[in-house]
């Protein structure tokens, strides 16, 4: 497959030329002390401002362009109809602090959402409030905690093994909690090492299943008892729930707390980065801790519930990302469980496939069956100087977003491909030539990789070095390379 | 069975999809999802559609609510350009060749954001002393967020009144609030009331503290920067710049700083670079602060962010340019005084309570109690303004009212109007 990429040398906004300022009075509306002098946002003709981004656009390359398997991050096809929903205007132009009898559309669907989530997860209740997945952990571990001091217990101690997602860390250390990194078996959680890290100080175990290199953990029921035993709560992080929906559930695996990506999973766009939702479900005994407020329904309908003690407070203002959770609802709404099944089914049937066909081309350490995704090795490619980055690099030129590089961490050189179940087998199979091609290539031409995209090679250090963060950064540095 | 899913078992030596499930132990194994099959299309459409109708949204009903949430008019070019699947369906830009409109979009927000708020970097959007002063006058849910965000730092917060003839920050409480354990300051301009703090220099000389100011990103455009009063940290709520109100969410939090402390903010940061060739380029920069490089010492676990919202800002803000922005800036204060003018002629209705200026809210009192108002205009299908009581219990009688560009005169009308009666 051959790809090239549009390049537009396009002008940064406050290049282009301005017209002339219209002076505006506002001696009379804003305090002489409080009074602006000067604003350099450019005036620009519409149809001009269309065609800047129209062409940054085209030097974006998104799940439509093509494939775009990065590992961990679940970028399959978003639906058009979930767009064209969420702008109604019954979604875009309703406010947040609206009075309960004026919103109830919008309240129930927040809390059918609430309840299809819980079914979907094998838990009691459902916050839709995070923002995104990190925010979800963040909150997850709050609710642990409130949990543990509720029940009079001081417990500081996160454990995580080296598999987890580096936001597993973060919000942990965010928190101020200890964190115990205990070390994988075959790719697995070494459930000695749990045994001995586990004790009366652990909050929480946290653990992806499967995990990060795409591996089910089939001893979770073990685990699961370790954690409890010591008293701790076990954590799903769900950034790989596109695995399992159908097949198990975190509820069954006796998981605590869990928190879904819906702009993974629930094909909610990912918008360049955001936004996302990542709400949060727990067992039972946790729901007490649940932010607030939660949506129920009474006699007079559905409302907001805020009369909630133990709360742990909010972590986000109002109700979280409702255009979004739109989205969602109605994707699954859309698919329905048995579609929600198949969804799974052909994930795991795609990354197998795409793994089984990469035997002899990269080295893919641990055994054999995969779920949604498998991470690849590039390490033995590195007697001819060859680096995952430079696949990585290459990759592009035939049209296709690199997958997940040097994560996760305990494989070297790694490469973390997650094809999704929104590829045809002819995709898979080009996917496959191109990365069979490469490995058989000049070792120069994949160094000097990519050729065909916008730019070339990116100079990442130099920017590192000499952050240039805006346009006034730029003005005072030294003149900007052209 | 499709064909190619055979195909592609027998390539892997499977007899059928169950057998790539082999792994999973049968105590955990479910035979099903509980949840109904799956429906068309249109179907999914005509029901989530229906749903939603019984919403009013403001369209159906005058509202006057704001508090951090506005309805301005949104350009259809925005939307126009976030709706670029090129934009909506690619994700974070790890992989800076592929990915350069992205960057430099974000890379014009950030410059966009440097310039509203005076500062030399901004991150691509978000969700260290002892106490941290706010005002006592701030919307509760920040205030609620801030909490639970606090709880591995160490950092306890103290409140700092408001002046009750100005409702500005109180000059005198916030002396008496500072001390030597104070590590930062966080005022908002305008204020929670709608009121502009013109004592940000004041606020600035009183204290060495890390100094951090909240805007509205609409007023900026006829308000001086906080860089201008020597603030350390803006941030803001970027949901006016383009983005839909969508009942709170999503939202974008805009967060922009002096150049010392950009090795310490959180977040995705996009820099200025060159390509192997000496082309302009762009990519994310400072990348050892996040989470997926130092983890537990990351200077934030962000890593789904808002970056879609920040597109839509810097489109709106292109499209408006400096001209529009302060168009809309003036008309918004212009309305809000007008609105606030004609309530206040009516017999009973004190607005706004404080004297001076405002943005495009302000604070309405009724001698006998706001709570009565808000449920009447419910009823005539009007949604009056936030009513204050349940936050600062001082004003129960009064509520926070918003107006902007997309108050009709017969919206406008019929809330005073229906306010008449109460005469």
């Amino acid at each position: 497959m051959s790809f090239r990429q549009a390049y537009w040398d396009e002008p940064l906004l406050m290049e282009k030329r301005s017209a002339p300022e219209v002076p505006i009075d506002v001696s009379e509306l804003v305090p002489p002390k409080l009074r602006r002098v000067g604003l350099a946002i450019p005036n620009l003709a519409e149809f001009d401002v269309v065609r800047h981004f129209t062409r940054l656009s085209q030097m974006n390359f998104g799940i439509d362009t093509g494939f775009y398997p990065l590992g961990s991050c679940t970028m399959k096809f978003n639906p058009k109809f979930t767009e064209e929903l969420a702008a109604l205007p019954t979604v875009a132009r309703i406010h947040p602090d609206q009075d309960e009898a004026t919103v109830q559309g919008a309240l129930r669907l927040l809390y059918e959402l609430q309840g299809i989530l819980a079914k979907i997860a094998g838990m009691d209740a459902v916050t839709l409030q995070p923002a995104a997945g990190a925010q979800g952990e963040y909150t997850g571990l709050l609710i642990a905690s409130a949990y543990h001091r509720d029940r009079g217990e001081t417990r500081n101690q996160v454990i995580l093994p080296d598999t987890a997602h580096g936001t597993n860390f973060a919000s942990a250390g965010m928190l101020g909690y200890d964190i115990v990194e205990i070390p994988s078996k075959d790719g697995r959680v070494d459930l000695k090492a749990l045994g001995s890290a586990a004790g009366d100080k652990t909050l929480a175990f946290m653990l992806t299943n499967p995990n990060t290199l795409g591996i089910f953990e089939e001893h979770v029921l073990e685990i699961a008892d370790v954690v409890h035993a010591a008293g701790g709560l076990l954590y799903y992080d769900g950034a790989n729930f596109n695995a399992i929906l159908g097949r198990t559930s975190p509820g069954k695996m006796n998981f605590d707390i869990v928190h879904f990506n819906l702009h993974k999973t629930f094909t909610t766009p990912h918008g360049g980065g955001g936004p996302g939702a990542g709400p949060v479900g727990v067992k039972k005994a946790l729901e007490p801790f649940l932010p607030v407020p939660l949506v129920s329904l009474n006699g007079r309908g559905y409302h907001l519930d805020y009369d909630r003690p133990k709360s742990i407070g909010k972590v986000r203002a109002w109700y979280g990302n409702f255009a979004l959770l739109v989205r969602a609802y109605a994707y699954i709404l859309r698919m329905g469980g048995d579609g929600l099944r198949e969804v799974s089914d052909r994930a795991v049937l795609n990354a197998n496939y795409v793994r089984h066909r990469l035997q002899g081309v990269l080295d893919v350490p641990f055994g054999s069956l995969r779920k949604h995704e498998f991470v690849a090795s590039a390490a033995s490619l590195a007697t001819k100087g060859i680096r995952t980055v430079d696949l990585a690099k290459r990759l592009m030129d035939f049209g296709y977003h690199p997958p997940t590089v040097y994560f996760p961490h305990l494989v070297e050189e790694a490469m973390m491909i997650e094809p999704t179940e929104t590829e045809t087998k002819e995709t898979l199979d080009a996917f496959v030539e191109a990365l069979t091609k490469i490995v058989g290539e000049d070792p120069d031409v994949l160094r000097s990789a990519p050729h065909n995209t916008a730019v070339r090679r990116v100079d990442e250090v130099r920017a590192a070095r000499e952050p240039i963060l805006s346009a006034r950064m730029a003005k005072a540095a030294k003149p900007a390379p052209s | 069975m499709p064909s190619d899913e055979v195909e592609m078992l027998r390539a892997i030596g499977l007899q059928s999809v169950d057998d790539l499930f082999a792994d999973i132990p049968a105590a955990v194994r479910i035979p099903k999802l509980d949840l109904p099959d799956g429906l068309p299309e249109d179907v999914v459409v005509a029901r989530v559609t229906s749903m939603l109708a019984a919403n009013k949204t403001v369209v159906d009903m005058p509202t006057f609510l704001g508090g951090g949430s506005f309805d301005h008019f949104v350009p259809a070019s925005v939307r126009a350009i976030t709706a670029r699947s090129e934009f909506y369906t690619s994700y974070t830009p790890y992989q800076p060749e592929i990915s350069q409109g992205l960057l430099q979009a974000l890379w014009e927000y950030q410059s966009l954001m440097c310039e509203l708020t005076g500062m030399d970097a901004a991150n691509t959007s978000i969700q260290g002393g002892k106490v941290f002063l706010i005002p006592r006058a701030l919307r509760h849910h920040r205030r609620a967020v801030l909490a639970n965000y606090l709880v591995g730092t160490g950092v306890k917060v103290r409140e700092v009144d408001y002046d009750r003839a100005t409702g500005m920050l109180d000059l005198g409480k916030l002396h008496e609030a500072l001390g030597s354990d104070v590590c930062g300051v966080y005022v908002e301009n305008p204020n929670f009331f709608g009121r502009f703090e013109e004592q940000l220099q004041e606020i600035r000389d009183a204290t060495k503290a890390i100094f951090v100011v909240g805007v509205n990103p609409i007023a900026q455009a006829i308000v001086r920067p906080p860089g201008d009063f020597g603030a350390d940290i803006v941030i803001g709520e970027g949901q006016p710049l383009g983005t839909p109100m969508n009942f709170g969410g999503p939202l974008l939090g805009i967060f922009a700083c002096r150049q010392e402390h950009i090795r310490k903010m959180p977040g995705r940061v996009i820099g200025l670079t060159r390509d192997a060739n000496g082309h302009r380029a762009f990519c994310m920069t400072l990348q050892t602060r996040e989470q997926h490089i130092r983890r537990e010492k990351a200077m934030s676990n962000i890593c789904t962010n808002e970056s879609l919202l920040a597109v839509a800002a810097a489109t709106y803000l292109s499209v408006l340019g400096s001209n529009g922005l302060r168009r809309v800036a003036a008309d918004n204060i212009r309305r809000a005084r007008g609105l606030a003018a004609s309530i206040d002629k009516i017999s009973g209705f004190t607005a706004p309570i404080f004297r001076g200026a405002h943005f495009n809210e302000f604070v309405v009192r009724h001698k006998k109690g706001y709570p009565a108002v808000h449920r009447a205009l419910l009823e005539k299908g009007v949604h009056g303004g936030l009513p204050l009581g349940r936050q600062l219990p001082e004003l129960r009688d009064s509520a926070l009212f918003a107006t902007t560009g997309r108050h009709t005169l017969e919206a406008v009308a019929r809330l005073l109007a229906e306010l008449e009666a109460f005469r």
